[in-house]
């Protein structure tokens, strides 16, 4: 009985020795793929900063408006902030392709969807970002227009085309990445509808002085009396 | 008297030399119809759209102006027509001399031809005044003259005394300068004029103007030029072509014609004339900074006649209105003027919106800051550059308050012509603040 429980033991014991002795090499290996990984990361990520900079990419970002957002929710500037986005996605890809040397069967799966997830949140990230400079150029473009029409509450038009401009693309970019698909065009279709619904009872039944005047003008009066003390500015 | 028949120059070629670009827009017709009237004396640009109402009394004017003043020369009018749908282009074309000759009794030596060409189908300044120069520079134009289509007071003098210099005195550009009304031309009195005048160093009254003359030497120099695709050649380009002939060294004088015609505005057209106008100018000065940042002091400008003549008559003017505009826009656009505008000179603005109408006051050195930061902002493209013009025009409504007020009725034209001449003063004294400015790559708030 001692000598089967030394032996099992032992043997065990070999197995677990011959499995590290395996393991190790992979372990080492997946080591060294990660070293080199956060090298050319790191490498990769000076270089995108310097192209960026030297491009003055921060200078258009912040004509764009897009530093702005970044700096209202504590994030770096916009070249530092890529840096190490590229930075991240390469040094995950070696961790991620290191760890499937490691031959963990359950892992290989989810190392597979990482690779066939990159390009999808590339494009996510792309149209987030030309997305929010969308938002910003349309809504200024709105607001000095109200402003300059003497529209009332030209902020309260300039913030809506930016909310809905903002909901379209982030229903975009969940749809891109495959996240609550369903859920976010749904929300999406019952939020804008909601809105047009909520405008169009407000000027039809709030407004509805306003839009009889409105159309009076328009068709009947012809668009003639806008203003009839104007100045002459040429 | 001299036929048609007797009088014709033998049709010359077109110059070969550095005409490609004019070839290549101009159409074969116009083109057919330029040779066989050949050279020419004086043209007279007529670019016009849809102008069948105006026009008629207008080509009358010219005839009459060019039998009286300059019967020897051989003239032709030229109409670049933007599409025009309801005969504009008939009316050019098809009116006689014969009826100008009968009514004055004057006989022209030579023939007075027409020509008309259809550019486009939608009118664009630019492409109109480049088919006239274009014009000008194949008929080998000694002297030119553009008159508007609409400008209903023209005189058939007004040719005369815009053509006379170029033609006996070898200027090549003369402008107009017009009788107004004190608080007609805003743009072109608190704006326009003050910072031409103080970064040029050249005093242009109207440098956006409806009539001006030119020489077929500058004819011949700014058709050559690769400028014409630029969006604000294409859109303004009377200010475009005053700046060239400015920032090229070229003589300059100015003429006094009249009243100038009074056409009804509305509120949206300030942002319009502002892109014509301002937006011409800054991008000229981002074209070429050497041109306004070297240029020092006052260069002596000639006169024929009155250098202003203002009419101070009353009018009713919703000041009001102007006040709650401007305190409205600095609140509602704060995040744009954030972006375009110094901290001192935004906390500025923020405290004047906030005064009462009685007490608020936009002063000259104040608006004089605005509108340098505007420029240089629009240089360096801080945010679109069509926004920052569009953010100019509320500010500037503030700027128009203060200029009544400080003009109200009662004021004489000496007065004020002596606030514009203070506002002068600000803008050349802020000079060397725009150059500073100018020179760094970034905006230091």
């Amino acid at each position: 009985m001692r000598e089967m429980v030394v032996s099992e033991l032992s043997r065990a014991l070999r197995d677990i020795a011959q499995g590290a002795a395996r393991f190790l090499p992979r372990l080492v290996v997946m080591l060294l793929i990660a070293l080199a990984g956060w090298l050319i990361a790191y490498l990769l990520k000076v270089v995108v900063r310097s192209l960026l900079l030297w491009t003055k990419f921060d200078r258009f970002s912040e004509n764009t408006g897009t530093s702005q957002l970044l700096k209202r929710a504590a994030l770096p500037a916009p070249s530092e902030l890529l840096g190490r986005l590229v930075f991240w996605i390469v040094w995950l890809g070696f961790v991620v392709l290191g760890v499937s040397v490691l031959g963990i069967v359950g892992l290989q799966d989810y190392v597979a969807h990482f690779f066939l997830f990159l390009p999808r949140l590339l494009v996510a990230l792309f149209i987030g970002f030309f997305g929010l400079l969308a938002a910003t150029f349309f809504s200024r473009a709105v607001l000095l227009a109200a402003v300059n029409a003497e529209l009332p509450s030209p902020r309260l038009l300039s913030i809506s085309t930016r909310t809905v401009i903002i909901i379209f693309v982030l229903s975009m970019v969940f749809e891109d990445l495959g996240v609550a698909e369903h859920t976010m065009l749904v929300g999406f279709g019952i939020a804008f509808g909601a809105i047009m619904l909520a405008l169009a009872i407000a000027f039809g039944i709030g407004g509805k002085d306003l839009a009889r005047h409105f159309l009076e003008k328009k068709l009947v009066h012809g668009e003639k009396d806008e203003r009839e003390d104007e100045l002459s500015p040429l | 008297m001299s036929t048609e028949a007797s009088t014709r120059e033998p049709p010359s070629q077109p110059r070969t030399e550095g005409n490609s670009a004019e070839a290549s827009f101009l159409t074969d017709d116009f083109l057919r119809q330029v040779m066989n009237v050949g050279e020419v004396d004086i043209l007279v640009g007529l670019p016009t759209h849809n102008n069948a109402k105006t026009v008629g009394p207008i080509v009358e004017a010219v005839r009459a102006g060019i039998l009286k003043w300059f019967p020897r020369e051989r003239a032709v009018i030229i109409n670049a027509d933007g599409g025009s749908r309801d005969g504009t282009p008939d009316i050019v074309t098809g009116a006689s001399i014969d009826d100008v000759r009968r009514g004055s009794k004057l006989y022209a030596l030579r023939t007075l031809h027409a020509i008309s060409t259809k550019y486009g189908r939608t009118p664009e300044a630019g492409t109109a005044l480049r088919t006239i120069l274009s014009a000008a520079e194949l008929m080998r134009a000694k002297a030119c003259v553009v008159v508007s289509p609409e400008s209903t007071t023209v005189q058939p003098d007004w040719i005369q005394r815009l053509l006379r210099p170029v033609y006996n005195e070898h200027f090549d550009l003369v402008t107009p300068v017009y009788r107004r009304h004190m608080f007609e031309g805003l743009l072109m009195s608190n704006l326009l004029y003050p910072m031409m005048r103080a970064i040029y160093g050249v005093k242009v009254r109207e440098p956006y103007a409806s009539e001006f003359a030119f020489s077929g030497r500058l004819a011949g120099e700014l058709v050559g030029r690769s400028i014409w695709s630029e969006e604000s050649v294409r859109t303004s380009a009377e200010m475009s072509f005053t700046l060239a002939a400015i920032t090229g060294g070229f003589r300059i004088h100015q003429v006094f014609l009249g009243d100038k015609s009074h056409t009804e505005h509305r509120a949206s057209d300030l942002v319009a004339a502002i892109r014509r106008t301002v937006g011409t100018l800054f991008w000229t000065m981002g074209k070429n900074p050497a041109d306004w940042m070297s240029a020092a002091g006052l260069q002596p400008l000639s006169t024929e006649g009155p250098e202003y003549e203002l009419r101070v008559d009353p009018v009713r003017v919703n000041r009001k209105r102007l006040w709650q505009l401007f305190s409205a826009a600095v609140t509602d656009l704060e995040a744009v003027l954030r972006s375009v505008l110094s901290a001192a000179t935004l906390s500025e603005l923020q405290r004047i919106a906030k005064l009462e109408e009685d007490d608020f006051r936009y002063p000259a050195d104040l608006w004089a800051q605005t509108v340098y930061e505007f420029a240089d902002s629009y240089h360096k493209s801080v945010i679109d550059r069509d926004h920052i013009l569009q953010a100019l025009a509320p500010l500037f409504r503030g700027r128009i308050f203060t200029f009544l007020i400080e003009n109200c009725n009662g004021t004489s034209a000496e007065e004020v012509e002596n606030s514009v001449e203070a506002l002068c003063f600000e803008f050349e004294k802020l000079k060397p603040y725009l150059v500073e400015m100018w020179r760094r790559e970034v905006r230091i708030s």
